[in-house]
């Protein structure tokens, strides 16, 4: 799937902005909740309302640039169907309830913690995982920085820091300490290394006319 | 003989240099496979379904619903009708399942009927408690006649809660068997010991069983052991047939996974008008669950002349506590600090100078060092310019400076490995050990390099794997110690025996000859040299073996080390709120291998110090016995906007690196909580009690002086 393709919704998905937006112009006629059996009937019923699960759902995601297919239960996260569908692993499961961000991906080019989006909601925009910005081999800048200012000990956390630093200075190319700390302040690390992550942030700042476009 | 040792500094290329971690870029692109990363042909979901209550007996349970579910696979009882259990979140049945969803799915579906029972989970209140251990009575001196004749006299109760590890990889491994043979990829600090610990309960033999650790998210010394969830796991994979991956949820490893002892204390002290400290009255008590406690040894680091300590475990209905970084330094320097700084105000003295006066009261020769390390640390602080006695700030935000001094051992542990030296010259080493982030992969492979003469990356250094020579678990601030020593012995043997087979090529004895920048040479006469590789082609075509241990002979390693800290915080006193300016941290640990890892270590202590200074609490709901915070949002954890600016210092030189090489990982990590609570009664006038310092704590210590 190319990007511009992969930038379109897939029929196969529903986010919650569509759904809304088809009770809004008045194609669902009584109120519909999500879980009321009944009315999940009435509304598959409507034309041009697409209503998944709870049994698999086709699912299709572009992830780092590749097009992936699996087929999740519409509760699936983006997360789980990262790490256990498609065998991405470099965002990592902590809190799963959106607290720590080991999980931070990026939408489009936004962050977002891949453990409160749902697969079937990450159709149709680009995934990027800390996979995605470089390899060892050739690293992106911001992992380069992680390794040179020892940016991660035990590296659970890592990944999400290195996706939420990517977000956060392509926002904010030019930081001051004040805007770090409150910039990353989505993202935790128990064994200390927030030190090594604001140099990381201050020394990137060069090297940002570098940074490759996610 | 081979002459054990390190290399003299004019001599040192990588030991003691700023060396970036081997692994990091793995890390840093995602591309580092944890045990909860790696996935298995046919690999099922394992589950828990943990008890609710703190304390009740099971008096049915049905999983028959469960096990008609589609996808799962196996479910497996644990604790029948009948159990008593004994405290919230202990695992009741464990099953397998095709995906993490039908595992949920299947939990949900079992049905348990409790006895709610009586429980305990309240120990700052010893009186209610059902039963008590007390410990024995120490004394020394005159306790009571020298309190009695003291010039200024401090008596106060202080606590500080039980905490968690949260490591961020749950505990847990995925576990395959083939036949009867069983390799399990854990996140565990111990490669080489847990094993056995599988072996047993499966009724294999401990040789059936290989663990591999390649990273692992985090532990702190709440990972040493199988567990329950260790062996329950591998009886899945058993009983599926198919491998089984079980990781715990959130909940369950914030609850019982792992957790440091609380620690009460009434404590008397006493000095006289010129600042020493001459008496100490001590009655102590904590509580680790349901095993009690350790002692909190107290006093801590200095000892009065005089003095008297008693200490109670009390079992409460959790989870037995596990070692947590530093075990019971802490709360013994939080509980014995804040009383030499209030001994020190009462005396209107520099509480600076009044720890420098009491220094020949700590034990063996550490007070010259901790008065190096409290000299250096206070330029670093610029602590004379900066410091005023204690209450004298006035307006809405009060600034304050706090210390601290500790010890810790950090002793080399058993190590083993084996290097190997091939023909063309290519050099390897194999060792049980485990890299915690602590940077463990990097140190060997330094040393390795160094003892040859090589370059970085002309070593390859193979860990994580108990299938290699057993090195021991990573706990104690012992691990530098010991795969550093045991490297370099192998290393010298090795280097030895391919000076033996060129030093007649050479025209020189074999202990004229030295190894730097991929040559060996004659040391008095560099010109005569030939290249890394073609020493090592005399060697023939079988590689050379070398196998290291520690302990050996030769003083490659040390324990026993000092430390001092120091805080500088501001607390607002409308809303209690305190903030932390900065931190210094000065420390000793002998030879320093990698100078940007050791330094790492000392950041990320101060990190997880202020981090438990501050936020870090078990919420436990004294009605139904459950954590209320066994989740990443109400268990606090200080972030990156939270912890202020750091100078960390490493002693080093003379005095310092003939001491070889000692452990960092927890020595820096006991100071931080009680120097932030002197910096706080510092700024405030008043002393707060309790840790962590909340607004709400710190407004009622205000209310209190009002």
């Amino acid at each position: 799937m190319g990007i511009k393709q992969g930038r379109r919704r897939s029929r196969a998905g529903v986010s919650r902005r569509d759904f809304l937006k088809g009770g809004a112009a008045g194609a669902v006629a009584t109120g519909v909740l999500p879980g009321a059996a009944g009315a999940v009937a009435e509304a598959d019923a409507v034309a041009g309302t697409d209503v998944v699960g709870p049994g698999k759902v086709a699912v299709r995601l572009t992830v780092n640039g590749a097009a992936h297919e699996a087929r999740v239960e519409p509760r699936v996260t983006l997360l789980d169907a990262l790490r256990e569908r498609l065998d991405i692993t470099g965002a990592k499961k902590v809190c799963d309830r959106a607290t720590c961000g080991a999980c931070t991906v990026l939408l489009d080019g936004r962050p977002a913690y891949a453990c409160s989006v749902l697969a079937i909601e990450a159709q149709g925009v680009e995934i990027t995982t800390v996979e995605g910005l470089g390899t060892p081999e050739e690293m992106h800048p911001i992992q380069a920085a992680f390794v040179a200012n020892d940016a991660q000990q035990c590296g659970y956390c890592t990944p999400g820091f290195v996706v939420a630093c990517k977000a956060f200075l392509d926002a904010n190319p030019d930081p001051t300490l004040a805007e770090i700390e409150a910039g990353l302040g989505g993202n935790l690390c128990r064994c200390g290394t927030y030190n090594g992550i604001k140099q990381v942030l201050l020394t990137t700042r060069p090297l940002k006319a570098q940074t490759k476009g996610a | 003989m081979v002459d054990y040792n390190w290399p003299e500094a004019s001599k040192r290329d990588l030991i003691g240099a700023r060396i970036e971690r081997l692994d990091g870029p793995l890390k840093s692109t995602g591309a580092a496979k944890y045990p909860s990363d790696i996935k298995r042909s046919g690999m099922l979901y394992g589950r828990i379904l943990t008890c609710p209550h703190a304390h009740a007996r099971i008096r049915s349970i049905d999983v028959s619903k469960a096990k008609a579910m589609p996808g799962v696979v196996t479910v497996h009882v644990i604790q029948q009708a009948g159990a008593e259990i004994r405290w919230a979140h202990d695992e009741v049945v464990f099953l397998a399942a095709e995906s993490e969803e039908m595992a949920a799915d299947a939990l949900g579906a079992i049905d348990v009927d409790y006895e709610v029972l009586p429980h305990y989970v309240t120990e700052g209140d010893r009186d209610a408690a059902p039963e008590t251990k007390p410990g024995r009575e120490r004394e020394a001196g005159e306790p009571d006649q020298a309190m009695a004749a003291a010039a200024v006299k401090v008596e106060r109760t202080l606590s500080i809660p039980m905490i968690n590890h949260s490591c961020l990889e749950p505990h847990g491994q995925l576990a395959e068997w083939n036949g009867d043979e069983l390799t399990v990829w854990a996140s565990t600090q111990a490669v080489s010991t847990i094993g056995v610990g599988f072996a047993e309960p499966m009724e294999v033999p401990a040789s059936n069983v290989r663990v591999q650790t390649q990273f692992m998210g985090g532990g702190f010394g709440s990972k040493f052991d199988v567990d329950r969830w260790g062996v329950e796991g591998a009886r899945l994979a058993r009983l599926a047939e198919r491998p089984v991956r079980l990781f715990l949820d959130r909940d369950h490893e914030l609850a019982v996974a792992g957790s440091r002892p609380s620690a009460h204390a009434t404590i008397q002290a006493g000095a006289d008008r010129e600042g020493n400290l001459v008496s100490w009255i001590s009655d102590s008590w904590g509580t680790g669950g349901l095993p009690g406690t350790g002692t909190t040894p107290l006093p801590y680091v200095l000892q009065p002349p005089n003095r008297r300590t008693k200490h109670t475990s009390v079992p409460t209905n959790f989870a037995g506590s596990k070692a947590w970084r530093a075990p019971n330094h802490p709360q013994a320097a939080f509980l014995s600090m804040s009383i030499f700084e209030d001994l020190a105000a009462e005396l209107e003295m520099d509480p600076l100078e009044f720890f420098r006066k009491n220094l020949g009261l700590a034990r063996g020769e550490l007070g010259k060092t901790y008065d190096e390390e409290l000299g250096t640390a206070a330029d670093l602080m610029q602590w004379s310019a900066n410091w005023k006695p204690r209450g004298s700030e006035t307006g809405v935000v009060r600034r304050g400076l706090g210390l601290s001094i500790h010890q810790w051992g950090g002793r080399g542990h058993r190590s083993n490995c084996e290097v190997k030296v091939h023909p063309d010259g290519a050099v390897e080493l194999f060792m049980g050990t485990q890299d915690l982030g602590t940077g463990t992969r990097t140190v060997v492979a330094m040393v390795l390099a160094e003892t040859f003469g090589l370059a970085l990356a002309e070593v390859k250094v193979h860990i994580g794997d108990s299938r290699y020579p057993q090195s021991g678990p990573s706990g104690g601030s012992s691990t530098v110690g010991g795969v550093s020593s045991s490297t370099r012995r192998a290393a010298q043997d090795a280097l030895a025996a391919v000076f033996a087979k060129v030093a007649p090529d050479l025209g020189v004895e074999p202990d004229a000859l030295e190894a730097r920048g991929g040559r060996v040479f004659v040391g008095a006469d560099p010109a005569k040299s030939m290249s890394w590789s073609e020493a090592a082609s005399r060697l023939g075509a079988v590689p050379l073996s070398a196998s290291g241990r520690n302990p050996g002979p030769g003083k490659l390693n040390d324990g026993g080390v000092g430390g001092a800290q120091m805080a500088d915080v501001s607390v607002d006193i409308e809303t209690g709120i305190v903030k932390i300016n900065r931190m210094v941290a000065v420390q000793d640990i002998g030879l320093v291998v990698n100078h940007k890892l050791a330094e790492s270590q000392m950041f990320g202590a101060l990190i997880m110090g202020v981090s438990s200074a501050l936020y870090e609490e078990r919420i436990v709901d004294p009605i139904s016995g459950r954590l209320l915070n066994a989740n990443m949002e109400f268990y606090k954890l200080a972030g990156l906007g939270d912890v202020g600016e750091f100078k960390v210092h490493l002693m080093t030189g003379p005095g310092y690196d003939e001491r070889g090489v000692i452990g960092i990982g927890e020595p820096p990590v006991i100071s931080p909580v009680a120097a932030i609570g002197n910096a706080v009664a510092n700024a405030i006038g008043v002393r707060v009690t309790a840790a962590p310092f909340t607004p709400d704590r710190v407004l009622a210590a205000l209310g209190g002086a009002a």
